[in-house]
């Protein structure tokens, strides 16, 4: 069986090593247009989180902080007035800055999206934007938010706006009236995109958080899931809980992957989660398992419908299935070292890597966000791929996210991120978390390799 | 205490043990995620535009990946009802009796779809006709209110003259309707037909009148979109579907791996290289490809060595992809059939009673291939020149998308060693060729054994994909007998029946053009 390395060698003609072509080869700026409080960077960091996820290397450069870092003190709405010369000079040097930044990027940093999360609200300030884009053979997607509900805009301001730095000497009332000012600046001199003037530029505009869009000259893959998953994302309130399954006896063994069913404490586990959803009270809530038995069990002792999620089913250690730690190290030493080497990347022999395991879930997380309280019951590896979504984890963190079994997380999205809350509900289990080892070199002996194993029986 | 669970043993799903008294009812059949109630979906939008092409399409690809979807063509209706059509005059808004019929036709399609959706399992009903007028759709959405479905509008704007001209010369002047004529008189009465309909043409408007209504407005072929109250998962995956969708002119070609080690020995799976024979093939078909001489070939392979050993002998880029690698055997990779007789003869017993549904012990069935698969399907539709180097069962799912097979077809279709399948887009369907780069292989086609009798019946779960093939419209569209339930509040003139002189009771089977064997184009159909 082919090493790790030798198979990436091994790929001449094909660039990638991921379960899915990417399908992206020029690098694309995402340029948000839109009123101050119209969500724009909401959108940003949420959609440049779903991308980083999938694998497309995405950051956000928002022109709000390169102003920030000019002139260090916000004093009041009158800094945006149009009339104001000065401060437009300053403006005008951030946006230059901001977009040197992301040529820098895509050619330095290897990145292939980058979102500039700005008003972006006039046709010239575009113009420039598509010209700096055309030069370098960048592609241009622009996602403009309408919205005239003042109810939300008002919203909006509370959430995120008065806790900004700019409103730190402010008292609520006034920041609230100065930023309805600040907006008025920009309202003059706004020009929304054009169904007929702009048709030849690529782009969606979201009207009302979501209850209509439209969409212009979609030109390739990534614009194309960017706007599939801005149609399925929704702002309303809800929760989404993660768990494991109960203990089950391979766990107990030590043993990873298998079929096997819950142990006496995973079945304590699977009646106290029930007590706990019931405790929660919660509307309406879904609940998701695996096709795999520890799971199905878990939600069967729940008494409600779920669904089975293929899905969900835990990452497929191939050859090592039912293994312990300790009879890989004996029979597959080498695979073992260098799993400990790229965990994300690492393939096992006729399984599957957490990278896989990235492509096989992003059905879920669509689904996730197009519903609202969920419940889902899942594995160590799936639930640290979930989490990672949700809280924004690299690649490099995912693997060793902590999962204990037997404790419920608790998601709830709050202003730009997500608020995490751990109920363990004192059953006990075993420790299923292996910690990366000090020494993960090929040539390491036996006890270095196992320093980290948990214990089990 | 939770139920004990045991294992299905075609499927391999765990489920609570028959002893145990349910304590709760299990979530039932369907496919993924079905809106309980179901979905109308209606076209919108002048001839010409399309409808009948997404209406077939749209159902195609929701039949594929198992929810129950057919399409109700209206004008399949006023042909039945009106035998000979003689002139764009029967469509002249003040043709006060043609509009009594054609009103008729609408009704009794709408029965119909009221029968598949409540009585025969159907999910979604997709209203094939122009649904113009305001009035119209009001009438549906009376229907669906009453009823208790969702109703989804797909309207289809276009002024390009040059994509208008095209279509009719491609769908509209074979058609039983202008049977009789030649071409330029066809497409002249098909323009005046178009503009009887155009005067009274009111578009879905999203600012005032049908701000609240759940569509989506295709515009110039799919240049824009405008997408209005997405309301659930169904509609939610349509508007996905049709934004990736195109109708440039483009050819698929499917093959598999050239002969492997494996093939030669007989065994499934596992990952084995090109025998010299397979190596042959790879060259072969690097020949083949290049007299095919195509603008921007993509090649598409799976993970296994010997998907790509075939691409790499074609010298050119190749994307590889994990959802193409063959149907995962689990216990029985690498075994010969006779292997998996002996050891295993209980599983290759149920395998042959199921193959469909039938999932290796620890691998994969046909079914969960399809839900692996989907992604690769909408990159194709996508794309434009494709090769997709895969395997046996993957190849297997993928052309029973295109030639819109059912679940129970799709593990015996032939889909040969060394052989390449052209899919070419053609009309409402798709021509097939197939091309053998005439380099010897093993057969590995194990057709259905004779005595073989189906097992119990297999579960059907949510978040399970079951293909069906698009049910056959209504052959004989039933006009008589229309119930005046359907409707609340309809005026009476809207329910009688059209005067004898003016409809013809006799039913005869439509005028269906069959294809030879080749080609598996479906008959031409037009509104």
């Amino acid at each position: 069986m082919d090493t790790f390395a030798k198979e990436f060698h091994r790929r001449t003609r094909c660039d990638s090593a991921a379960s899915r072509p990417q399908f992206t080869n020029c690098p694309t700026m995402i340029v948000m247009v839109g009123l101050p409080a119209r969500g724009k960077t909401y959108i940003s960091k949420k959609l440049t989180r779903y991308l980083n996820w999938i694998g497309v290397p995405t950051q956000v450069f928002n022109l709000g902080q390169y102003r920030r870092e000019v002139v260090q003190t916000y004093k009041n709405y009158e800094f945006f007035r149009p009339d104001n010369e000065e401060a437009m000079k300053i403006r005008r040097s951030c946006a230059t800055n901001a977009l040197k930044d992301i040529a820098n990027y895509f050619t330095k940093e290897q990145g292939q999206v980058a979102v500039f999360d700005a008003t972006n609200t006039t046709r010239e300030r575009r113009g420039v934007i598509i010209s700096f884009a055309k030069e370098r053979g960048y592609k241009v997607f622009f996602i403009e938010s309408v919205c005239d509900d003042l109810e939300i805009i008002e919203e909006n301001i509370m959430q995120v706006k008065l806790s900004s730095p700019d409103y730190e000497n402010y008292d609520k009332e006034e920041a609230l009236v100065d930023f309805l000012k600040r907006i008025d600046c920009y309202k003059l001199s706004y020009v929304p995109l054009d169904e007929e003037k702009d048709r030849h530029l690529s782009f969606i505009k979201i009207f009302n958080v979501g209850s209509r869009y439209l969409v212009n000259h979609v030109q390739d893959h990534i614009q194309s899931r960017i706007v599939y998953y801005l149609m399925n994302i929704h702002v309303t309130p809800r929760s989404i809980y993660l768990s494991r399954h109960g203990e089950s006896e391979l766990n107990l063994l030590g043993r990873i992957g298998g079929d096997s069913g819950l142990s006496s404490q995973g079945l304590k586990y699977a009646k106290a989660l029930a007590e706990f959803i019931r405790g929660q009270s919660i509307k309406d809530l879904k609940v998701w398992s695996s096709h795999m038995k520890r799971t199905i069990q878990t939600a069967e002792a729940l008494g409600v419908p779920y669904e089975q999620w293929k899905a969900l089913n835990e990452i497929d250690a191939g050859v090592c299935e039912e293994m312990m730690y300790e009879e890989i190290q004996a029979t597959h030493p080498e695979e073992f070292a260098l799993r400990d080497q790229d965990k994300y990347r690492y393939r096992y022999p006729k399984g599957e890597s957490y990278e896989d395991l990235v492509h096989r879930l992003e059905p879920v997380i669509m689904e996730l966000e197009r519903q609202e309280n969920v419940l889902v019951i899942c594995h160590q590896a799936v639930m640290r791929c979930l989490l990672a979504y949700f809280l924004d984890k690299s690649a490099d963190d995912l693997p060793y996210l902590k999962c204990p079994l037997h404790t419920v997380l608790k998601l709830t999205p709050l202003a730009y991120g997500c608020k995490v809350e751990s109920f363990y509900l004192n059953i006990q289990a075993v420790n299923t978390h292996r910690d990366r080892p000090p020494n993960v070199n090929i040539a390491r002996k036996t006890e270095e390799a196992l320093q980290t194993v948990p214990e089990h029986q | 205490m939770p139920r004990e669970l045991t294992q299905n043993r075609i499927q391999k799903i765990w489920i609570p043990s028959k002893d145990d008294k349910p304590s709760m009812p299990r979530i039932s059949h369907g496919g993924p995620h079905l809106a309980n109630p179901p979905t109308v979906i209606v076209m919108v939008g002048l001839p010409a535009r399309g409808k009948t092409y997404i209406s077939k399409k749209l159902t195609r690809y929701l039949n594929w990946i198992g929810i129950p979807t057919k399409v109700f063509n209206v004008g399949e209706y006023r042909r039945e009802a009106v035998k000979h059509y003689s002139s764009y005059d029967f469509f002249k808004s003040d043709n006060e009796d043609a509009v009594k019929i054609r009103q008729q036709c609408a009704l009794a399609a709408l029965r119909d779809v009221k029968t598949y959706l409540t009585e025969e399992e159907g999910q979604v009903a997709v209203f094939d006709a122009t649904n113009t007028t305001r009035e119209r759709r009001d009438m549906i959405l009376e229907f669906g209110a009453v009823n208790d479905f969702k109703i989804f509008f797909i309207e289809s704007l276009c002024d390009d003259p040059n994509v208008i001209a095209t279509n009719i010369l491609e769908v509209k002047v074979s058609c039983p309707d202008y049977q009789d004529c030649n071409k330029t008189d066809a497409m002249e009465d098909f323009k005046k037909r178009i503009e009887c309909y155009r005067m009274n043409y009111q578009p879905l408007d999203p600012d005032q009148y049908d701000r609240n209504l759940s569509f989506i407005k295709v515009i110039d072929v799919g240049r824009r979109f405008l997408v209005n109250r997405i309301r659930d998962h169904i509609q939610s995956r349509i508007v996905y579907y049709l934004m990736n969708i195109h109708v440039q002119p483009r050819s698929i070609y499917l093959c598999r791996h050239g002969e492997s080690l494996h093939n030669q020995q007989g065994r499934l799976g596992g990952d084995s290289g090109l025998s010299t024979r397979g190596r042959k093939f790879a060259g072969a078909l690097a020949k083949f490809v290049e007299e095919q001489n195509l603008k921007d070939l993509k090649v598409w392979t799976s993970q296994l060595r010997r998907s790509i050993q075939t691409a790499e002998a074609l010298n050119v880029p190749y994307e590889q992809w994990k959802a193409l690698n063959e149907i995962d055997g689990g216990v029985c990779e690498e075994m010969t059939y006779e292997e998996v007789r002996e050891r295993f003869p209980e599983e290759f017993a149920l395998r042959d009673q199921d193959k469909y549904y039938y999932r290796y012990p620890s691998g994969e069935s046909y079914q969960d291939l399809v839900q692996r698969v989907e992604p690769v399907i909408m990159e194709l539709e996508r794309h434009e020149n494709v090769l997709v180097i895969c395997h046996q069962a993957v190849m297997r799912c993928l052309l029973a998308y295109f030639l819109d097979k059912s679940a129970d077809e799709m593990p015996y279709l032939k889909c040969p060693l060394h052989t390449v399948l052209k899919l070419t887009p053609v009309a409402y369907g798709c021509k097939v060729e197939s091309i053998s780069l005439n380099v010897e292989a093993v057969n590995t086609h194990r057709d259905k054994p004779e005595d073989v009798k189906r097992g119990p019946s297999t579960l059907i779960r949510r978040n399970s994909v079951t293909p069906l093939t698009s049910p056959e419209s209504n052959k004989k569209p039933r006009m008589e007998g229309l119930e005046d339930t359907i409707f609340r509040e309809v005026t009476p003139t809207q329910l009688t029946l059209c005067s004898p002189s003016h409809t013809t009771l006799a039913l005869s089977t439509q005028n269906l053009k069959k294809c030879s064997t080749e080609c598996h184009e479906p008959p031409q159909l037009c509104l």
